[in-house]
């Protein structure tokens, strides 16, 4: 099984050079950290900024410069900052080629849904109905079951549906997984020593499991 | 140039009465109109309709308004990190209206720049898609969104001239430019207000006809939600 770290890792592996993207809230955040140095990219905060930078030492904090989450940050050399309505006219616009958000459940053909819930209110959604709305490739990096264990990969969301028919590969703490066009979460790689049982037993809607399912390739776990 | 200076928050925030339509800048507690909520807090007002990204949380920002049950409905695309607001929420004191933030942001640019209504594919599939009109378009269905415009638009920026020019610095520009346009009268405060000539003209973020007061703030307490450092 992933730590957050490690599907964070994970994903950082699918960001080809030349990419802008957008980091939700969460396990998307942690992405930043382990984007290979080689790579030319930029990463896209809804509020009004590309070019977001590593998080600013304790005497650098400056409150006029957050992150959709926010928190501090810094911005990196050539970056620029737009009102919000610049923000996701980007966004619509198909310029972000990749966003990773976070998520409550997916269903096998591709809906999300993550709306911020707490003691049963719905507190919003923020920017991902326009993401999951856009062009983008929408990744999602999340736990593979809630805390009570049952399964966020399902047949139809449960809860209230933020996009339908947008997910373009989900990373779980056990594996990664892309939707089938005809729908079906198809497993494409397992967590180090995660058999195919404990996939099968978690995954609520249609798992597709062809030939052999390569563990994934190890990696740094830092 | 027209001076559009006003002493302080509370003259220039002194018109908005019981019912009025707010829009309120900034996003989550980057720049926000604080010494316009403060001066509003200070009155006895009764619902308001407030317009902005987020709640604020208890104890600053919106958050403040809500204490004060000044607050009727508020329109937002996050609510999170409010207790107060769950209270009132939840005994029924307080409608709520959750909009997909990037169609919040383009419904008060087109209120601000005269579109009624325009098409979006955000919401698609969702509630939020309850009751709009759906068109398909090359093949994809967006939904029809309206456009917003306030009574009175409480906004913050950086550095300000008597003319009403802003200047915006780092992410605390956000909601603020498009409110500025969409509010009937405009309310702008500055942490520096210079006289009309010492803004570059190349640098203006919000042109001043936007603007119908202006006026700089005393202290900014300018607070941090989440202050994150790395080591």
């Amino acid at each position: 099984m992933l730590s957050k770290t490690q599907i964070a890792q994970r994903i950082a592996k699918e960001i080809k050079n030349g990419q802008y993207i957008n980091l939700g809230i969460g396990i998307p955040t942690l992405v930043a950290n382990h984007i290979p140095d080689h790579l030319q990219v930029v990463l896209q905060s809804e509020n009004g900024l590309l070019g977001i930078g590593p998080f600013p030492k304790s005497d650098n904090t400056d409150p006029d410069l957050v992150n959709a989450g926010k928190e501090t940050i810094t911005m990196v050399k050539g970056s620029s900052l737009f009102d919000s309505a610049e923000a996701f006219a980007m966004i619509r616009g198909g310029h972000i080629d990749i966003a990773i958000l976070g998520a409550l459940e997916v269903s096998e053909n591709g809906d999300i849904s993550n709306w911020k819930i707490s003691s049963g209110l719905i507190k919003g959604v923020g920017g991902a109905l326009d993401l999951v709305a856009s062009e983008a490739k929408l990744f999602v990096a999340m736990h593979h079951c809630h805390k009570d264990g049952s399964s966020k990969l399902l047949k139809d969301c449960k809860l209230p549906i933020t996009g339908v028919k947008c997910v373009h590969k989900i990373f779980t703490d056990l594996g990664v997984f892309s939707i089938l066009p005809e729908g079906g979460f198809k497993l494409l790689e397992r967590a180090p020593g995660v058999m195919l049982d404990e996939i099968r037993s978690k995954t609520e809607g249609k798992l597709v499991i062809k030939g052999e399912i390569p563990e994934m390739e190890s990696f740094d776990l830092g | 140039m027209i001076d559009k200076r006003v002493a302080n928050a509370s003259e220039a925030t002194s018109d908005i009465a019981d019912g009025a339509v707010l829009l309120l800048g900034g996003f989550g507690l980057c720049g926000i109109p604080e010494a316009s909520i403060q001066a509003l807090i200070h009155r006895h007002l009764k619902n308001l309709t407030c317009i902005s990204n987020n709640a604020g949380v208890d104890d600053f920002g919106i958050g403040l308004l809500l204490k004060k049950r000044m607050i009727r409905k508020l329109i937002a695309s996050y609510v999170g990190e409010n207790e107060e607001f769950e209270k009132q929420y939840t005994a029924g004191e307080l409608e709520l209206e959750l909009i997909p933030q990037g169609t919040l942001a383009e419904r008060i640019r087109a209120g601000g720049a005269g579109i009624p209504a325009f098409f979006t594919p955000a919401g698609i599939g969702s509630d939020v898609a309850k009751g709009k009109e759906i068109r398909e378009f090359d093949g994809r269905l967006y939904l029809l969104e309206r456009w917003i415009k306030a009574d009175f638009a409480l906004i913050k920026a950086w550095k300000g001239d008597t003319a009403g020019n802003l200047i915006y610095r780092g992410t605390a520009r956000n909601f603020n430019p498009l409110m500025a346009a969409a509010g009937k009268i405009t309310i702008a405060e500055v942490e520096e207000l210079v006289p009309a000539g010492e803004l570059d003209p190349n640098h203006i973020h919000t042109p001043g006809i936007y603007v119908q007061r202006i006026f700089q703030g005393e202290i900014y307490e300018k607070r941090i939600e989440n202050v994150t450092v790395s080591a």
